[in-house]
């Protein structure tokens, strides 16, 4: 009992340094993919390819002055960041990151905890994660700094309707929250993505607009707000508001990746998992099959941490109006149709073949029926 | 001394219990008692949590999950919103005068003393321990129970809240002629 305590916490403990080590490394990835697309070096001064970058900027801010204006809130304006930093921080304890491990003759899952109501835990605390930037924004008691702060509140509520409905389907098919079900469900290449590619789309678009990157970092519009909610912030409160924002990047891009992309399964697995016990005897071999799939799932989440900068690159960012159409107008009835016609198909002999027969059916009536509107309008 | 062993003997379990039980006091005094409306709002989001650390204590994840995602996530987020556009400098004085005071305090005790003396006057029934299912407050029981048992009940609560929905649009929509603003 004592000896599986001391594995789990110390799975706990990577797990912890994992997110915070990768979400470190995200800053300066995203500055040397920023490079690249823009035909630029990118930062190469710090150690060999600019790799100490991140420890240089983390020193830099820890020894700016900590300012706070005189007419803030002065509790609330020390806790908002913290509390970013802390909800974003949560959510890692359900993701499954890798099978079980095999010591001493018992098996123990790679992951913080596993509660069968995995799924509900990240949203309820995403849901809690928008209160740092909330309470940032207003303790700052600046007009632009509020401004940010409502827009993102609002910005986070319009897109977690989308997001749950989403979320809705994919629990729909498995039958279960547990994440680790989830995921043991999409055994092999059995994933998600084919059986709802458009619920795969919603999921990844609304996750950029929860996470406040662009082309939905309304929050932090500099050509309207100044800097958006953390204008008044420096030194390493500030840095913990952009440090969250790439906690949370890696968080949902793990969650993309364990719901849609089966996370830890890839094609194969249980060929490896045989050969390797065979050649390697029971416990070496299961391990290291085990470590294969860790493996495979860092690359997963390190591909949509690649998208979501990409994104940010190339995209330019909405405008409010545009912003709230599209989650009110579009995600939340598309995602909508997206559920009823999962269910369906999850009734039916086929549910692969009925779900794209659905999809199929939908764009048809759609643009059909766009199609006859227009070609009446043009008559009149 | 005495108070002191009983403290040394506590349980893990008790220990976690104390714990939310204070922090919720807390948090629902903090609500009632500071000035800043914003303040009191944050305190009840406290509340909220650890009356959800509660129920995980109680073994009904479920629950606990959905009080942090509608109550605390959604609910409270609204509230402060609407709290964030107003203005409210100007500290309400209503409350100041005795009369109203008096009225208020006895209503409150009046209302303590009842709750009291039904609760302590109740039958409780105990678990047992050999023959309790473990399972009763996690979501697959509670799906069964609420589509089985309760199935009128629930869809009910569902045309409830579509009515309420609409009757909120209704209001909320701009009539012909009116101003914008």
């Amino acid at each position: 009992m004592e000896f599986i305590l001391l594995i789990k916490g110390l799975i706990i403990l990577t797990i912890f340094a994992l997110s915070l080590g990768i979400a470190a490394y995200e800053t300066y990835f995203e500055r040397v993919i920023a490079a690249y697309i823009q035909d630029r070096v990118g930062p190469d001064r710090a150690g060999p390819f600019g790799i100490l970058q991140p420890l240089a900027d983390a020193g830099k801010l820890f020894f700016k002055e900590d300012f706070i204006p005189t007419l803030a809130d002065k509790g609330l304006f020390i806790i908002g960041p913290g509390i970013a930093m802390l909800t974003a921080l949560m959510s890692s304890a359900v993701i499954p990151f890798g099978d079980t491990l095999l010591i001493k003759g018992q098996y123990i899952p790679v992951q913080g905890m596993d509660v069968n109501i995995g799924i509900l835990w990240v949203f309820g605390i995403v849901s809690l994660g928008v209160y740092g930037i909330l309470i940032g924004g207003w303790a700052s008691n600046n007009k632009y700094s509020l401004y940010g702060a409502i827009r993102a509140a609002s910005q986070n509520i319009s897109y977690e309707l989308a997001m749950g409905i989403t979320l809705l389907s994919v629990i729909v098919v498995t039958g279960s929250l547990s994440i680790r079900t989830i995921v043991g469900l999409q055994h092999g290449i059995d994933w998600n993505i084919f059986y709802q590619p458009v619920g795969f789309l919603i999921f990844v678009t609304c996750s950029l607009a929860e996470c406040n990157r662009t082309p939905f970092d309304l929050p932090e519009s500099e050509n309207e707000l100044v800097a958006g909610y953390h204008t008044e912030y420096g030194s390493m409160k500030l840095g913990l508001y952009l440090f969250s924002e790439y906690v949370n990047m890696f968080i949902s891009s793990a969650i993309i990746a364990s719901l849609f992309l089966g996370a830890y399964n890839y094609p194969g697995m249980d060929f490896v998992h045989s050969f390797l016990t065979g050649k390697l005897g029971e416990s070496f071999g299961h391990n290291l099959a085990t470590v294969l799939g860790i493996l495979v799932y860092i690359l997963k989440i390190f591909f949509f941490i690649f998208v979501f900068m990409w994104v940010r690159w190339t995209l330019p960012r909405f405008k409010y109006d545009q912003l709230m159409n599209m989650a009110w107008k579009w995600m939340m009835p598309l995602s909508i149709v997206n559920l009823i016609i999962v269910a369906a198909a999850e009734l039916s002999p086929y549910p692969l073949l009925f779900n794209y027969i659905g999809l199929a059916i939908f764009a048809f009536l759609y643009f059909g029926s766009r199609t006859v509107y227009n070609n009446k309008k043009s008559k009149l | 001394m005495h108070f002191l062993e009983i403290i040394k003997n506590l349980s893990l379990v008790q220990w976690a219990f104390y714990f939310l039980s204070i922090l919720t006091l807390y948090g629902a005094l903090g609500t009632i008692l500071s000035k800043n409306p914003i303040h009191s709002v944050i305190y009840l989001v406290v509340t909220f949590f650890s009356i959800s650390g509660i129920y995980i204590m109680l073994n009904a994840q479920f629950l606990a999950a959905v009080n942090v995602i509608v109550y605390a996530g959604a609910i409270m987020v609204l509230f402060l919103f609407v709290l964030m556009f107003l203005n409210l400098k100007e500290e309400s004085t209503e409350m100041k005068t005795s009369p109203m005071l008096i009225a208020a305090v006895s209503t409150g005790l009046l209302l303590g003393l009842i709750l009291i003396a039904t609760i302590r006057k109740a039958e409780i029934t105990r678990v047992n321990y050999n023959d309790f299912d473990p399972n009763t407050g996690l979501i697959e029981t509670l799906g069964m129970v609420l589509y089985k048992n309760y199935m009128l009940p629930f869809e009910l609560v569902s045309v409830l809240f579509l009515v309420a929905m609409s009757g909120a649009i209704l209001l909320g929509k701009r009539e012909k002629g009116e101003s914008h603003f």
